[in-house]
């Protein structure tokens, strides 16, 4: 992926990375050469169904896989290369100057220590801060984030939290460092819709404040087209389309893509009127096929598919598809009225 | 990612193809089976053959170390030490049978009610288990063999008597957990009965845990019985007994120490061949028993 | 805290009254005239009964266990026939030497637990799991009775650096009767090192596997401090469940490795006391064991309160 070039380097470039992982069944392939640009301040969502590899993505970027794990290709973040960085330079990026909030945030606290201990650990770790100033910029913290009443919180234990606040204490913790570049791994899916919306609103407040980079990543199209100016689609480690939302929630090229967006529920549609699904199952890393990794249940599926990666084609705005048969595709959605 | 593969029944794993494959490439199961086969050819073979019979004194060969005549050198007695050894693994093993048997019929019987009745049969089993293991076992067979007297019957009863609330407290866990599966509601709303369904699901679903926890107790047995031997409670003389040696081993520390070291050893590899074996049949017969490896 | 630390007394106070029942009554069943046990079968039927009355043995249970109840509140313990002197001296007497030998074994234990636990954990897998787990597979098979008398082989015949038993009393300083309580501690602790030590390994390895842990990494906290900071404090309930239930396991262990090292402590005068058949003193150390216990696991369930917030939190 490719936008128009900067004069400043890009924050983050991802080119060819590739992931391998050990699963029961032997080696797979869960990320197949994802490249994309990340500038300073830009927000970029990332969209796929559960197993495309987009959690191991954002891992890898932090180095947060298990050793069995290899990951090759290249990370460039602000001009350092993180694979194959050692260790201990990777725990100063860490909470620092990249943060990363998780999807669960009844599991992501430690139980057994108070929150001004959490949050404020970054900050000791990092800033060299001695416990009684972390507490101050914790208290702080906690106010921006929105936690009611923090001074007489700040020695609570997660328990006492609900999730929504456990999630704001969970930002808290990313940012307390000001890092350049803030990763949420569907930071929504498991809280309340009431909540979701909040929470939400929040991160998009604070990245806007700070100049963040954001990488946003959901299942979500809803949470997507709200909150991130470009998006990638991704499917079986692959990405399948990616460029300015605008232009990818106009254009849908990819036959994936078109699914995703054909299966949500319309308010207002005919009732009785069936949920449209993609046909077939998202089949396991280890069977994937080396070509497109759509092909089988792609209705425009041909042998070329399976055989090679199809190439990426560039469209107008800097919108990418990687697809062999979208002329097909254009002239059958020209005869079919949409 | 990939489904951990389902359990399968293990009344049906050995029969998958491949099993004993597994089995043998799998390290603690390896070892474990070879160390058990040679506690027990030990004890089969002293049946048929000794080097020399155990209980025959020859004082002017007494307290020798390792020779070509006497492999492992002779005791106070002038007796040969590995015919001792070899007549000792029969003690051993007769006491983890028996003692291991009592706790997996009566334990698992009373296990098996407790789970298919629940309510205050489950409670009362429970309770009396609990207290029956609060109290340290050694403490409870020496206190059994001290006042109905000493011997090997006795010792295998107190051991015995231990064994069960052990079984009963595993099968009563590992029973409920069967008891709450779908196929058992099923059955249950065909009308069969609690017997049925115990015998026919409950049983053999819950074997792969019976089966290893009777390796463990098996070595445990074997530990106990070591130790009240050496307290002079267990295995009475003249049938020779490997906690006795090494309790007439130590007297003679200064002169022989060799004594001393053969037949803890003997001891040692029994029961860590026993836990191993369990260990490596707790990984194949079922994956999700398997702890973090 | 207090209500829950007041529920957990007046548990306590409810679990020793029923063990002293229990064990009253396990001790009542024994077959045979406890005077006539004492005294032997050739004793003069007399004789026998007149012990029978100095025993209280032809008063109904009922009104016996009330007095041993009321004379274990007061410090009346009755006397032991065998030794002829007050059962509660004695006692004292081999506590001083079983406590000091059972908290020392219960600090080796620990130690050398959490040692190879945790680095076992942190090379996962590695040459040192597998080489720490083989040790514990070992240190488990080998009886402590045997281990003791390795041992004394070692460093008492061979090297000459500690005697092969015995106990010389605190009299010759604190430094001394430790010196002697060395050997035996370690044998004490070294099985149940190798138990816990597989526990606290495996209960290590179940928490890394927490969401928390990898929010901790996110944060740059280097594997080496999310291992002791984070890891290891979760780990401790199951870890300290089973220290709990070792202690009774330990206490269980001197029986046979007092008499190993001839150590006059509480586990030998039980063995010696069962053989004579000297049955108050029997009863009155078999409740004290009992007690023990039950404390022990008192402070336990005092534990989890303090290392995890959530249980107090939950309980009441």
């Amino acid at each position: 992926m490719t936008m128009p070039q900067h004069s400043a380097m890009p924050l983050l470039e991802v080119d060819d990375l590739h992931v391998r992982l050990q699963t029961q069944r032997g080696p797979a392939e869960a990320v197949r050469g994802i490249g994309f640009t990340l500038e300073r301040g830009e927000t970029m969502g990332i969209v796929g169904e559960s197993g495309c590899g987009k959690s191991i993505t954002v891992q890898s970027l932090m180095g947060l896989l298990p050793s069995s794990a290899k990951v090759s290709g290249r990370i460039r973040f602000d001009g350092a290369e993180l694979v194959g960085m050692a260790e201990s330079e990777l725990c100063r990026l860490r909470g620092n100057r990249i943060g990363m909030i998780f999807q669960e945030p009844m599991t992501a606290l430690n139980p057994l220590h108070t929150i001004v201990r959490q949050i404020g650990e970054p900050l000791r770790l990092h800033r060299g801060m001695s416990a009684g100033q972390a507490r101050k910029e914790v208290l702080a913290l906690l106010e921006r984030v929105g936690i009611p009443d923090p001074a007489s919180r700040l020695d609570a234990y997660p328990h006492q939290f609900s999730g929504g606040q456990r999630q704001r204490i969970g930002i808290a913790m990313a940012l307390a460092c000001g890092p350049d570049l803030l990763i949420a791994d569907e930071p929504t899916t498991a809280l309340d819709v009431t909540i979701q919306k909040q929470i939400l609103e929040l991160i998009r407040g604070l990245v806007a404040e700070r100049g963040m980079a954001l990488i946003l990543i959901s299942h979500d199209l809803g949470v997507i087209a709200q909150n991130v100016s470009k998006m990638l689609v991704m499917y079986g480690g692959s990405v399948v389309e990616g460029g300015p939302t605008a232009a990818v929630f106009a254009e849908r090229a990819h036959p994936y893509t078109q699914g995703l967006f054909g299966a949500r529920p319309a308010i207002g549609a005919p009732r009785g009127l069936r949920l449209a699904t993609i046909p077939g199952s998202v089949p396991e890393l280890v069977d994937l096929p080396p070509g497109c990794p759509f092909a089988g249940r792609c209705r425009y599926t041909v042998d070329a598919c399976r055989a090679t990666r199809p190439p990426a084609v560039r469209l107008p705005h800097g919108h990418e598809v990687r697809c062999i048969r979208l002329d097909e595709i254009a002239a059958q959605e020209g005869a079919v009225p949409a | 990612m990939s489904a951990v593969p389902a359990a399968v029944p293990s009344a049906v794993a050995f029969k998958v193809p491949g099993f004993w494959r597994r089995a043998m490439h799998h390290p603690s199961f390896a070892i474990g089976a070879v160390l058990t086969l040679l506690l027990l050819a030990a004890a089969l073979l002293s049946y048929v053959w000794t080097p020399w019979s155990p209980y025959e004194m020859d004082l002017p060969s007494k307290l020798q170390g390792p020779s070509a005549a006497h492999w492992l050198g002779t005791d106070s007695f002038g007796r040969d030490v590995a015919s001792l050894l070899l007549v000792g693994a029969r003690a051993s093993i007769l006491v983890g049978v028996i003692a291991v048997g009592i706790g997996l019929t009566v334990g698992t019987a009373l296990g098996l009610l407790a789970a298919a009745r629940r309510g205050w049969v489950e409670e009362a089993i429970m309770r009396l288990s609990d207290f029956t293991m609060a109290f340290p076992a050694i403490l409870s067979a020496i206190m059994l063999t001290a006042v109905f007297g000493a011997g090997i019957v006795n010792a295998i009863i107190a051991i015995g008597i231990y064994n069960i609330p052990t079984f009963a407290r595993i099968t009563r866990a590992s029973a409920n957990a069967v008891w709450s599966r779908e196929y058992v509601a099923a059955a249950r709303a065909c009308g069969k009965g609690s017997l049925a369904i115990t015998m026919q699901h409950v049983l053999p679903n819950i074997s792969a845990v019976l089966i290893v926890q009777t390796t463990i107790r098996f070595a445990i047995a074997i530990l106990a019985e070591a130790a009240l031997s050496y307290l002079g409670l267990g295995t009475q003389p003249p049938q020779p007994s490997w906690g006795r040696m090494l309790a007439e081993a130590q007297t003679l520390m200064f002169q022989a120490p060799l004594l001393a070291v053969f037949p803890g050893l003997a001891i040692a590899l029994a029961v860590l061949g026993l836990n191993l074996l369990g260990d490596g049949l707790r990984d194949l017969l079922d994956p999700r028993l398997a702890r973090a490896r | 805290m207090s209500l829950f630390l007041l529920k957990r007394l007046l548990t306590l106070i409810a679990t020793l009254i029923g063990t002293s029942v229990i064990v009253f009554l396990v001790l009542e069943i024994l077959p045979g005239n406890a005077a006539q046990m004492l005294m032997g079968p050739d004793a003069a039927p007399d004789a026998v009964a007149a012990l029978a009355v100095k025993l209280g043995l032809d008063q109904p249970a009922w009104t016996r266990y009330w007095h041993w109840v009321a004379g274990m509140l007061s410090g009346n313990l009755g006397d032991s026939y065998t030794y002829s002197s007050p059962v509660l001296d004695l006692i004292l007497e081999r506590l001083a030497l079983t406590v000091p030998l059972a908290l020392l074994a219960m600090a080796f234990t620990t130690v050398l637990a959490l040692l190879v636990g945790v680095t076992a954990a942190s090379r996962h897998n590695k040459l040192g799991d597998v080489g720490l787990m083989g040790l514990t597979q070992l240190g488990m098979a080998i009886p402590n009775f045997w281990f003791a008398i390795l041992l004394i082989l070692i460093f008492s015949v061979e090297l000459q650096w500690f005697s092969a038993g015995g106990f010389d009393g605190w009299g010759d300083g604190i430094l001394a009767g430790l010196k002697a309580l060395l050997l035996p501690a370690l044998a004490l602790a070294v099985v149940q090192a190798a138990i816990l030590a597989r526990i606290t390994r495996s209960a290590v390895l179940e928490v890394m596997r927490e969401d928390f842990v990898r929010t901790a990494r996110a944060k740059g906290v280097s594997q080496r401090a999310v291992l002791w900071r984070h890891v290891l404090r979760n780990a401790m309930i199951p870890v300290v469940t089973v220290m709990g239930m070792q202690f009774s396991e330990l206490l269980a262990g001197t029986i046979v490795v007092e008499n190993v090292f001839y150590l006059p402590g509480l586990g030998r005068l039980i063995f010696q006391a069962i053989s004579n058949r000297d049955l108050i003193v029997v009863r009155n150390c078999v409740m004290l064991l009992a007690a023990m216990v039950v404390i022990v696991n008192f402070v336990v369930d005092v534990l989890y309160a303090v290392i995890d917030p959530r249980i107090k939190a939950s309980d009441i």
